[in-house]
């Protein structure tokens, strides 16, 4: 099995309709780029989903580790003023 | 280890790069390969009929349906990927005879009228099994049911609808029907696994929420709604025991031959050693053209990069 | 009634619908035994484009017709005589190199036909035609795909590709033979020459070939080709009979 070189993994992202962006869909085996992309076509595309696709080498993407997701993510928790509801408008008050 | 248990009892869901316990990983690993390798394997049986189908309507529908069952091999091949496998290693173990597929497709597709027994019974009887699955706890293996279970609706009705059209046909189509549904109901009884004392990893599953109904639960529920469609179809059910049972508020049904279903598990069912033959043959006869579009790949590679550093 | 007394261009739609037919049904014997699980969707999505092609085409053919007969029994009850596609869509799949040899050669083919058909003065024709075009331009990418990633792939795939050209390379001059029903459709605008089609398809064909790091076949016509005037290959019988035998086995039958 270590001699053997099988068809790298691609992540396949797929514009539903215009308007809307790339959402990530499922993966596939594919021996190049240009084959990734049709076989994303062929596989993921069947029922008319999408208007564009991209696909990315599996490898190439650099994920967030969970062990940093306390560092990465909880010092926003804390920061509600960001959010319009943290406001009190008197209830008369319109467009704002 | 606290935090992924915390995590599944509150119903969130398990995303690939989550610590989880191994046996967890080993589980999914073992149960989304066999779920895929049905799939794949699943594509054979009713592939027998596509150069047959006795109207273009019934070939076109066939082809795609077949057709869909190779994507949702991919998506469930993709959603094992996740958890640090890959899909030749799994390919391997199911060539090797080392990961099972649903023991269902062991049994031959003898007439045409088995296309419309398969959609009905086993396709039904996989989107019972399969529903749950859409809230699983771990996230891609949930996300990939819920696309499958979307794409299958279809599946189920299609057969449903030649099992219909062939009931109220000719004397000898309908009896066509009768023969598969005869034979067809069983081994879809045998799709939701040994009873659930016998089922010794259930419990586990179930408090990781890999799985969500015991398999009595959802055989009896099978049971339930099936029953009412097949006089719809005009069919009947070869079990003489099936009767409405008001105080349980279920359907009674006799005793499944386990024996059976562990001769077929075993793998002396009709079909084992055909459906796996022609798995390997047709992965061993495509290895020359993988390795040429890898070969195509590299060469390329290198020319672009070339290029791209001039 | 036999296809010898049909209206000309009930023929013609009966030719076009027959190479779809078949060629689909070829293909999809690759589905469960592709290389990979994505070609098996690929091989799977070409086929059913061409299936509906088929249909389409073959329930026109009835309607010109006039006598009642609908898609199935066109496809289902005609002998091999009266099958009226071009022999290369019937050759056997034998292995992908051959598969895709044939792929090259009939796409190329049909879509430089369809792409003149879309402006046929034969309203339905000219649809059909329409989608055809999208349906086919990916099948004509597809099969370009593979035939370069075989022909300059390893020695092996190189040297099975360059005998899949072979193989099916005496098949290709009918898809360029035209008669005289062709030329009589073709003057009042309904039918595509396909005498006119063999510079385009050299152009596409050649350089893929160049660039795949092949040669073009030297080999000659196959005679007498004449899948368009009900001469079959031997494997053509095997076939139908697969394909009609259920269907045929349940007179009048409701499927």
């Amino acid at each position: 099995m270590s001699k053997r070189r099988d068809w790298p993994l691609w992540e396949v992202f797929i514009r539903s309709r215009r308007g809307l962006s790339h959402q990530h869909v499922g993966s596939l085996h594919a021996p190049d780029a240009a084959m990734a992309l049709r076989n994303a076509r062929d596989v993921y595309t069947r029922r008319s989903e999408g208007v564009s696709i991209w696909v990315v080498p599996a490898a190439a993407i650099v994920a967030s580790s969970p062990d940093e997701k306390d560092a990465f993510f909880d010092p926003a928790a804390d920061k509600a003023y960001r959010h319009p509801t943290f406001y009190d408008v008197p209830a008369e008050v319109q467009h704002l | 280890m606290d935090e992924f248990q915390t995590l599944v009892d509150a119903d969130e869901r398990i995303e690939p790069r989550d610590a989880m316990p191994e046996a967890y990983r080993r589980t999914l690993i073992r149960q989304i390969a066999q779920h895929a390798h049905s799939e794949i394997i699943g594509m054979q049986p009713e592939g027998n009929w596509i150069s047959r189908a006795p109207s273009l309507r019934r070939k076109a529908i066939l082809m795609a349906k077949v057709q869909d069952e190779a994507g949702h091999g991919l998506y469930l091949y993709g959603a094992a990927e996740t958890l640090g496998v890959d899909r030749a290693e799994l390919l391997d173990l199911l060539h090797e005879g080392k990961q099972r597929y649903s023991s269902i497709f062991n049994y031959p597709t003898l007439t045409w009228a088995d296309m419309g027994a398969i959609g009905w019974l086993v396709d039904g009887a996989a989107i019972v099994n399969q529903v749950p699955i859409c809230r699983c706890s771990y996230g891609p293996y949930a996300r990939a049911m819920v696309r499958i279970c979307k794409e299958e609706s279809f599946h189920q009705r299609q057969g449903f609808e030649i099992l219909h059209t062939l009931s109220r046909g000719t004397a000898a189509q309908h009896a066509m029907a009768q023969d598969a549904v005869d034979r067809w109901w069983w081994p879809s009884l045998m799709m939701f696994g040994p009873p659930d004392d016998q089922s010794p990893n259930s419990a586990q599953s179930m408090a990781w929420r890999i799985k969500r109904f015991s398999n009595d639960d959802l055989r009896q529920k099978f049971v339930d709604m099936t029953v009412p469609q097949a006089e719809v179809l005009g069919l009947t059910l070869p079990d003489p025991q099936i009767r409405w049972n008001a105080e349980r508020g279920h359907h009674d049904f006799g005793d499944i031959d386990w024996s059976e279903f562990f001769a077929v598990l075993n793998g002396n069912g009709p079909c084992n050693a055909v459906r796996l033959e022609r798995r390997r043959r047709a992965h061993e006869e495509g290895a020359w053209v993988r390795e040429a579009a890898t070969a195509y790949a590299d060469k390329h590679r290198r020319v672009s990069s070339t290029a791209g550093a001039a | 009634m036999s296809v010898a007394t049909l209206p000309d261009l009930a023929t013609y739609a009966l030719r076009l619908g027959d190479d779809s037919l078949v060629l689909s049904q070829r293909l999809g014997g690759w589905i469960t035994n592709a290389p990979e699980l994505e070609e098996d969707v690929a091989l799977a999505n070409i086929a059913l484009d061409l299936l509906g092609q088929a249909r389409t085409l073959l329930s026109y053919a009835g309607e010109v017709e006039g006598a009642g007969r609908d898609e199935d029994d066109l496809a289902y009850l005609r002998d091999e005589r009266d099958f009226r596609n071009v022999a290369l869509a019937e050759l056997p799949n034998s292995n992908f190199a051959v598969t895709m040899a044939r792929q090259l050669c009939f796409s190329t083919w049909q879509l430089a036909l369809h792409q003149r058909l879309t402006s046929s003065a034969d309203e339905t024709l000219a649809g059909v035609a329409g989608k055809a075009v999208k349906e086919v331009s990916y099948h004509r990418d597809h099969a370009t795909q593979w035939v370069l990633r075989l022909g300059d792939g390893t020695d092996e795939s190189h040297r099975r590709m360059q005998s899949g050209l072979e193989r099916v390379w005496p098949y290709v001059a009918e898809l360029f033979t035209t008669d005289e029903l062709e030329q009589r459709l073709a003057s009042d605008g309904v039918a595509v020459d396909v005498s006119a089609l063999r510079p385009e398809w050299d152009a596409h064909v050649d350089s893929v070939l160049q660039e795949a790091t092949l040669t073009r076949p030297e080999g000659g016509p196959m005679l007498p080709a004449g899948g368009r005037r009900g001469i079959h290959t031997e494997s053509f019988g095997f076939l139908l009979a697969e394909m009609q035998h259920l269907h045929r086995s349940h007179p009048g039958a409701t499927w």
